[in-house]
């Protein structure tokens, strides 16, 4: 009877101890996945705020203006307009 | 000898004063029990309360406005985080050293912040909306007194090229006007909480429960395309200056899908920066502003009287007097022709021509036609102050009302209306749903006329923009172009305003198979021309052609050099 006891005990005490490791466990990964998420909410900020710059740089009003202005590019007149239908419109007639 | 055993020392209290001592001692430990109990158990709530306060938190969860995008996905509004400072004046503590730093990186004068300490008591922003790098140089100077908190800002990367259309937000990032205030139930996010648990150093260290979840605002793909709408902004913008006119709108629509392709506004403002703005700035003409849109009228009787049988194109149509006797009033043509076919009142823009198809034809039959391509009623795209224009109840028509109807007087529409309208012309006869919104597949439209009355129409509106119509400058080289100018005079105080006009041209290319629908207005030009086909014409030709190119949409006809006949030889409609 002493003897069960004295398992009983040990095997409660070892249950307590890994109940403790695990919660310790749990709470340490929880703050991992806790700063990850921050993380990603940053990231995701960021992103915004690329993209912002992305369409505020590629506005074509700016684009157009550069192209002009200073690689001197233009649309071309009708007389150096040459025109190439897709093969399958040329099949079609 | 025994101690205990000594008789001095033997007891002479009676029992019962122990025993008294007994049952209080167990006494006081009942009572005790009895309140543990009592608190544990039965009236657990105050102190669980008191000790949650201790280590469990409700954090707010924010959640993001949704982006705005064109049909490509590129970006036309974003929000994103910024901070505010704000203070409570009575526990400001800074060094004068802290206090100039801090007025150098809010970039206000000293002066200004001691004014806005000094005026108010508990609660001040010193600055809102400021960047987050900014902010946290701020908080690096650790005054006392001084708090920062999150808020969203939105930003239109498109600036003013396309402000009317997305409208915008107010400080608490919800949508004031346009497509913000139209879209805003999908827009906005709605913001969540949650209780953690938090340990001695703040950190979280449990999520107990999620009171509500966090839900982020849904991304809007609009129909628009910014390429197109910068060269309809651009082009617009040009013609505004050339012209002198007081505002202007364009409007391009997908004659197919019936997307709204591009739609911009003169005058305009910036909406990232929204400090002086005034009534005129923020009006989106194309959609909320109505005006008597003149010649672009006429294929709609023409239409219709073909539709019902009534003539052919070739029908010839007695114009040759110039003028016709309504009652009392007279109508009158700034052109001598002799009589001419129905097709060429619409190349010439005959309102004697026009009038006498009209007043050939049932009002009913009339006023049907103007209902079914929408005059009249609001186009129902879910955008704020939408105009539904004015179309009055064909029982009260008058013989001379209903002839200067048909040349567009004594009826109202908005530009967005008329461009619909004439996707009947491009679409063989029917009137496809308009969207804001990319569509991919296109909705089932409503057949108002027939197929072959809308490609007589479409011919019929080809001549007009020939030599020999009212708008050559509308052609666009490459492309059979169909379209129809309109010159009005300006409603003022009731009347007829005797020198402002409000110029427009309504079109579709490429004639043999439409892509695209584009109408043009141009109020009180006053740099000398006032004719829709100098004004309001070269705008559609330009804008349609760019936008041919760069949709890639085959050429229908010959690339020659078009050759504009000088000027004084094309024919003026009549205003």
């Amino acid at each position: 009877m002493a003897r069960l006891n004295l398992i009983l005990l040990a095997l409660l005490t070892a249950c307590a101890l890994g109940l403790v490791t695990s919660q310790h466990q749990a709470r340490k990964l929880f703050a991992e996945l806790e700063r990850e998420q921050e993380q990603a909410k940053k990231l995701d900020v960021e992103w915004g705020q690329l993209q912002l710059e992305q369409s505020t740089w590629a506005m074509h009003a700016r684009i157009e203006k550069i192209a002009r202005d200073r690689l001197h590019m233009s649309v071309p007149d009708a007389k150096r307009t040459q025109v190439v239908l897709p093969a399958a419109t040329e099949a079609e007639r | 000898m025994n101690y205990a055993a000594s008789p001095v020392l033997a007891p002479h209290l009676p029992l019962w004063r122990s025993r008294l001592l007994l049952v209080l001692i167990a006494g006081g430990f009942l009572v005790l029990a009895g309140r543990a109990v009592y608190l544990q158990g039965l009236n657990n709530d105050f102190l669980q309360q008191k000790g949650q306060s201790r280590y469990s938190r409700v954090l707010e969860i924010s959640a993001n406005r949704g982006k705005i995008t064109d049909r490509r996905g590129e970006a036309l509004a974003i929000s994103t985080p910024v901070k505010s400072v704000w203070a409570i004046p009575e526990e400001v503590q800074f060094s004068s050293q802290q206090r100039a730093k801090l007025a150098a990186l809010l970039e206000m004068p000293p002066r200004e912040i001691d004014k806005r300490l000094n005026d108010a008591t508990g609660f001040v922003y010193l600055k809102r909306q400021i960047s987050p790098d900014v902010a946290e140089r701020v908080s690096e100077l650790r005054i006392a007194g001084l708090f920062q908190n999150r808020e969203y800002r939105r930003y239109y990367p498109g600036g003013e090229v396309m402000a009317q259309v997305l409208g915008f937000t107010g400080a608490d990032d919800a949508g004031q006007d346009g497509i913000e205030l139209a879209f805003q139930s999908t827009l906005a996010g709605k913001s969540g909480s949650r209780r953690v648990i938090k340990d001695r150093l703040g950190q979280i260290v449990e999520d107990t429960e999620s009171i509500r979840e966090a839900q982020n605002g849904r991304d809007l793909a609009l129909s628009l395309d910014a390429k197109l709408q910068n060269l309809a902004f651009s082009q617009l913008k040009l013609a505004l200056e050339k012209h002198k006119a007081r505002a202007g709108a364009i409007v391009v629509l997908d004659a197919r899908t019936g997307e709204v392709l591009a739609l911009a506004n003169l005058p305009t403002y910036n909406p990232n920066n929204r400090s002086r703005l005034s009534g005129a700035q923020l009006r989106n003409r194309v959609i909320t502003d109505t005006f008597e849109p003149g010649s672009t009228l006429k294929p709609f009787t023409v239409a219709l009287a073909v539709d019902l049988g009534r003539i052919t194109p070739e029908t010839m149509i007695a114009t040759a007097s110039g003028s016709l006797a309504i009652g009392k009033a007279t109508i009158h043509d700034a052109h001598h022709f002799g009589d001419m076919t129905a097709a060429q009142v619409i190349q010439r823009s005959s309102n004697v021509g026009a009038a006498r198809i009209a007043l050939s034809l049932p009002t009913e039959a009339m006023w049907g036609m103007f209902d079914k391509v929408g005059f009249g009623s609001a186009p129902r795209l879910g955008f704020p102050g939408e105009a539904s224009g004015k179309l009055r109840a064909f029982k009260n028509w008058r013989p001379i009302e209903q002839a200067t109807m048909s040349y567009g007087h004594g009826i109202s529409v908005s530009l967005l209306q008329l461009a619909h309208a004439y996707t009947i012309f491009a679409s063989d006869g029917e009137l496809i749903p308009l969207s804001l919104l990319r569509v991919e597949t296109p909705l089932p439209g409503r057949q108002v006329i027939s197929p072959a009355t809308a490609h007589k129409l479409r011919d019929m509106l080809e001549l007009a923009v020939q030599p020999g119509g009212t708008a050559p400058a509308a052609r666009v080289m490459g492309y059979r172009v169909a379209g129809k100018t309109g010159t009005a005079h300006k409603e003022e105080n009731g009347g007829y305003a005797k020198h402002k006009y409000v110029s427009s041209f309504v079109g579709l290319a490429p004639a043999s198979a439409p892509r695209l629908v584009i109408a043009v207005m141009l109020d009180e030009p006053s740099a000398g021309q006032y004719y829709g086909g100098a004004v309001a014409a070269p705008v559609f030709s330009a804008v349609m052609g760019g936008a041919l190119r760069m949709l890639g949409v085959p050429p229908d006809a010959p690339l020659k050099p078009l050759e504009l006949p000088s000027d004084g030889s094309e024919i003026k409609e009549t205003v």
